[in-house]
């Protein structure tokens, strides 16, 4: 076969593509093939494939969605982690002279393959799936506003990753650095794959997080019960408003940047090159006014997640609830006036400089307003210390520091010494571990048994609290002192040997963080084997105050038999202390979406289509990219979408519930 | 610099402990060589200082808030339904609204003060600039992965070794030949990016003699992580010593040289250049070293007039590596840059030409 022909069919993918002489990526491939079989084998063995396909790829609720993006976010956290563990081993190997074990093609692709996971495929899934999954019952809605785009939205999301995790296997990961920052991920200086998988990746995913911010921002503005105003609305659904307000803002810029970084790749246009009037500035510019606003959505729904469990293990009314929700908007509109500082090292004028820092400053104003909330929340409270309060109270003492170090980078000349400097990396890590990922852990124990209506266990619950909060702090105290001791991050090896120690500690800390990661998964796993004895049969098992914990555990697919008609904040726990009781009788039939398997059809044409672009493969990607304009379009043609729940179906689901909930 | 004497690898334990009280080490960004360095040491103590003003007490309130109110303390007053304070609110939005101001003012007046393009104010702490002395320009162009210092008015210039007289104001000027890097001497001044097709500045001083470490502080590829060079601090007579070493040196950086060096190549010995062509720097910063290259400033105007230069295309005399669409079925042309870093051995991009796979990688070492 002529070469040409080859590279008609196959583009530039060849079997050199497949990284065989590197015993690392074999090793995991091995590791990766052999469970995926096993998996394979146990679903095919159990004939569990009809069932995960009828009841959760092709579902439209939002529960159900909700947990697959955190299913979703847990998996890529063990690839993500992964990388991170490799970083730190080759961190405290590379001394005296020693190459450590990777070479820069190998660790240069981990740092990259690190950030993009986490921010991307491990944070975002999470908040969003705890955004899909409890915003429509705090709002007292059946499902959120477009139920088939949230389907759709999760697999754009799940196919960005899976084209993340392709890369491992066949070609490479971007060499860039988590933002690609040009000219160095142009074609003159990236020319391989990794940064095409990049960009298809993020591109793919991105459809999915703007289509998912769209739909829970009509969810929150058109479907909450009567009675709630928006100043009645939880604290949690505020957040998640605000959060995806900035989605929606955030989200374009991103997509037009990395569209005009791969037409410089694929049709020669000059944005971003060096010569011929591109400006690599100019993604600089666009990648951060996309970038900044992102460490606020992704950190503002865990600011929603303490509100309510600080709130509800008190056992008090949040304290300061309205200048909580002005802070959150603050927050909001201020997150896109920061961007510069992230390269104040950049030969910005003093006078730029100053402006980006003092407003960077002012961030911390609203900031600081809502830790005082959470503070006199806990004031006069009687404090229960279930796990959700344990990772709130972790949070509120690791943030701080976080974000003391924060305002210290937002004052210019300070930043001059600190930037790029493991201090920063010690400063990102502090508040997006301690920040967004204690909020991730609360919010997972303080909503579990709403989902499946048993707790998850305490014992290990609480080894992989210490564990987190302990190795958090021994992984990255370190890299503080590094940072102040001038070195500078991506490095891959060190010439002086006294620094070594330092990684060291770093690495023990991030295997402290390995056994938290681990008890994680233990905790789930011995939770649903003791499900009978951790069951909760009242639906509200923290007392809780909002009208998620009015419906039965797990929710009915409806959620709510009758629609809660709200009367105050914290409306369950006004229809508590008022007696209120729900209607055993008079159910109505309910309207509801079917279910459908075209958000996978569409986003797993997406990855193909994605992949043909990175290899070049064009029939493929056309192909693709045709099948899902077509199948979209075929798709609307589709009427028979919904259906009725009837009056006595809701009748009978809803007598199960109360049978089992003793009533 | 950053050799940490109290660190033998024997005592790990007993050192970290040690360690961790500050300054076990020499943290050479909290006490420096250079006075730019030491005002961005001490404002980063003062804004500190300033934020701890409000984060301890927050971190204390918490602490003694959740242990005070726990739930098995009964002795403990409970209100489940007091949620507001108008007095409280002020505090809690004033508070760090007054730390802020402060930190504010004192953010603007630093970063105009030690803003880069600035020439500095002083040699050091209650000693000014002399006004005799004129600052010494040193260019700085960062290459594939290795840093160039031309030093104009003595007409010599280094590869990875920068050498500056002690307490003598230094004027960088720096650009970049590919890609963005950073450059930084952690014990002289804060760092500042270099940029291709850009320039940017930097003031600074070092106020001790002696070796310092620099780095690139921005990832800018395969070899990033041995992007360093030693600076070295001398008296003005080890300056005029070093000069005239320099100009016994071979070779002379021109384009030529310079289109050779620009070369990737990794973990480069310090070497220095006899002489120095007239005006290479700006040719650099416009990227027209390369003959028959329009300057960046001339092919502007090209676009707008006739005046007769080349017009910029894609087949600008420096190659560029062509896109996708624009390539020849089979054709594949792999950029030199990773090349040279040798790991891209597997990249399919040039599993066209196997030749250009099994080029060897003349200037890396440790492989």
């Amino acid at each position: 076969m002529s070469d040409a022909v080859y590279q008609m069919i196959f583009g530039r993918l060849t079997l050199d593509a497949l990284p065989l002489h590197e015993p690392i990526v074999v090793a995991t491939f091995g590791v990766v093939a052999l469970g995926g079989l096993a998996l394979l084998g146990l679903i095919t063995k159990y004939k569990l494939w009809g069932y995960l396909w009828s009841e959760w790829f092709t579902t439209v609720d939002h529960k159900k969605i909700g947990i697959m993006y955190m299913i979703l976010g847990t998996v890529m956290l063990l690839r993500g982690f992964a990388d991170a563990i490799m970083m730190r081993l080759q961190q405290a190997m590379a001394f005296n002279g020693s190459e450590g074990y990777l070479d820069a093609h190998h660790y240069d692709q981990i740092f990259t393959a690190h950030g993009v996971i986490m921010i991307f495929f491990v944070a975002m899934p999470f908040v969003t799936g705890l955004m899909n999954y409890v915003v429509p019952l705090q709002i007292g809605a059946r499902d959120v506003s477009f139920p088939f785009l949230n389907n759709f939205s999760f697999w754009m999301t799940a196919a960005g990753a899976g084209l993340v995790m392709a890369s491992l296997f066949v070609g490479e990961f971007a060499k860039t650095g988590w933002l690609a920052m040009a000219p160095l991920s142009g074609l003159d200086y990236s020319p391989d794959v990794g940064v095409d998988y990049y960009i298809w990746a993020l591109q793919i995913a991105g459809v999915g997080t703007l289509l998912s911010g769209v739909n829970l921002i009509a969810t929150i503005v058109k479907m909450r019960a009567p009675g709630m105003s928006l100043m009645k609305m939880p604290v949690f659904t505020w957040s998640a408003l605000v959060t995806n307000v900035l989605i929606v803002a955030a989200f374009p810029v991103l997509t037009a940047v990395l569209a005009f970084l791969s037409l410089d790749r694929y049709v020669g246009t000059n944005f971003f090159t060096n010569t011929l009037g591109g400006n690599p500035m100019m993604y600089v510019n666009m990648i951060w006014i996309w970038g900044h606003p992102e460490v606020y959505i992704l950190i503002l729904p865990a600011f929603g997640v303490f509100s309510e469990v600080v709130s509800t293990f008190s056992g008090k009314r949040l304290f300061g609830y309205t200048s909580m929700i002005y802070a959150l908007i603050v927050i909001c509109i201020l997150a896109y006036l920061v961007w510069l500082h992230h390269f104040f090292t950049m030969g910005s004028g003093a006078s730029v400089n100053s402006f980006f820092g003092i407003t960077t400053m002012i961030i911390s104003i609203p900031t600081g307003a809502k830790i005082f909330n959470w503070l006199f929340t806990m004031y006069k409270g009687r404090i229960r210390y279930e796990l959700p309060m344990m990772w709130a109270i972790a949070f509120m003492l690791t943030f701080t520091v976080g974000g003391m170090t924060g305002v210290l980078l937002a004052v210019p000349p300070a930043d001059f010494v600190l930037h790029n400097s493991l201090f920063l990396v010690a400063h990102f890590h502090n508040v997006i571990i301690g920040g967004v990922l204690f909020g991730m852990f609360a919010g997972i124990n303080y909503w579990w048994p709403k989902a499946f209506g048993f707790k998850l266990d305490r014992k290990w619950g609480l080894v992989s609290f210490w564990a987190w909060v302990v190795g958090f702090w021994t992984a990255f105290t370190p890299l503080y002192v590094l940072g102040l001791m001038g070195v500078t991050r991506r490095l891959r090896t060190f010439d002086d040997p006294s620094l070594q120690i330092w990684f060291v500690i770093a690495g023990i800390g991030a295997a402290i963080v390995a056994v938290g990661i681990a008890a994680f998964l233990i905790q789930i796993a011995v939770s649903i084997l003791n499900r009978d004895k951790l069951r909760d049969e009242t639906g509200d098992p923290w007392g809780g105050r909002t009208l998620e914990w009015a419906t039965t555990s797990p929710p009915p697919h409806y959620n709510f038999a009758f629609t809660p008609v709200v009367h105050d904040l914290d409306a369950w726990h006004d229809m508590k202390s008022r007696g209120g009781k729900v209607p055993a009788e008079g159910y109505m039939d309910i309207h509801m979406p079917r279910y459908t398997g075209a958000g996978v059809i569409l986003a797993g044409l997406s990855l193909v289509s994605g992949f043909g672009l990175v290899w070049h493969i064009w029939w493929m990607a056309g192909g693709a990219l045709l099948g899902v304009v077509g199948y979209a379009i075929w798709h609307s043609f589709d009427y028979d979408r919904d259906y009725y729940v009837t009056a006595d179906e809701v009748a009978e689901t809803e007598r199960a519930g109360r049978v089992m909930a003793g009533a | 610099m950053l050799t940490c004497p109290c660190a033998p690898a024997t005592r790990l334990a007993t050192l970290a402990a040690a360690s961790l009280a500050l300054g076990g080490c020499d943290m050479v960004v909290m006490n420096p060589s250079g006075d730019v360095a030491r005002q961005q040491a001490d404002l980063i103590l003062w804004s500190t200082g300033l934020m701890l003003l409000i984060i301890v007490p927050v971190m204390v309130l918490t602490v003694v808030f959740a242990w005070r109110y726990r739930a098995s303390n009964e002795e403990a007053e409970y209100a489940p339904e007091w949620n507001h304070s108008t007095g409280l609110e002020l505090i809690i939005w004033s508070a760090p609204l007054l730390i802020v101001i402060a930190l504010g003012a004192l953010t603007w007046v630093a970063t105009h003060t030690l803003d880069p393009y600035r020439p500095i104010g002083r040699i050091a702490a209650g000693k000014p600039v002399p006004a005799t002395q004129r600052p010494l320009e040193v260019q700085v162009v960062s290459l594939d992965w290795k840093w160039l210092f031309i030093y104009p008015e003595q007409g010599v210039a280094s590869v990875n070794e920068l050498v500056v007289p002690v307490d003598r104001q230094v004027r960088f000027r720096l650009s970049s030949s590919s890609v963005m890097n950073t450059f930084y001497v952690p014990a002289m001044a804060g760092m500042i990016y270099t940029m291709p097709g850009m320039e940017t500045k930097l003031h600074a001083v070092l106020n001790k003699t002696g070796d310092f470490e620099g780095m690139s502080a921005h990832y800018s590829g395969a070899g990033f992580s041995k992007m360093r060079f030693r600076t070295y601090s001398v008296d003005e007579a080890g300056f005029e010593k070093w000069v005239s070493r320099a100009k016994g040196a071979q070779g002379r950086l021109d384009a030529k040289t310079y289109l050779q060096l620009e070369q990737p190549s990794e973990d480069d010995t310090p070497r220095q250049f006899a002489g120095v062509e007239q005006g290479i720097f700006s040719r650099i910063v416009n990227m027209c070293v390369r003959p028959n290259q329009p300057c960046m400033t001339e092919s502007m105007h090209g676009m707008h007039a006739n005046s007769g230069l080349p017009q910029p295309t894609n087949n600008a005399v420096r190659p560029r590596t062509p896109p996708a669409f624009d390539r020849a079925p089979g054709e594949d042309v792999p950029s030199p840059r990773t090349d040279a870093a040798g790991k891209g051995a597997s990249s399919p991009a040039r599993t066209g030409s196997g030749a250009a796979a099994n080029r060897e990688t003349p200037t890396q070492k440790g492989e």
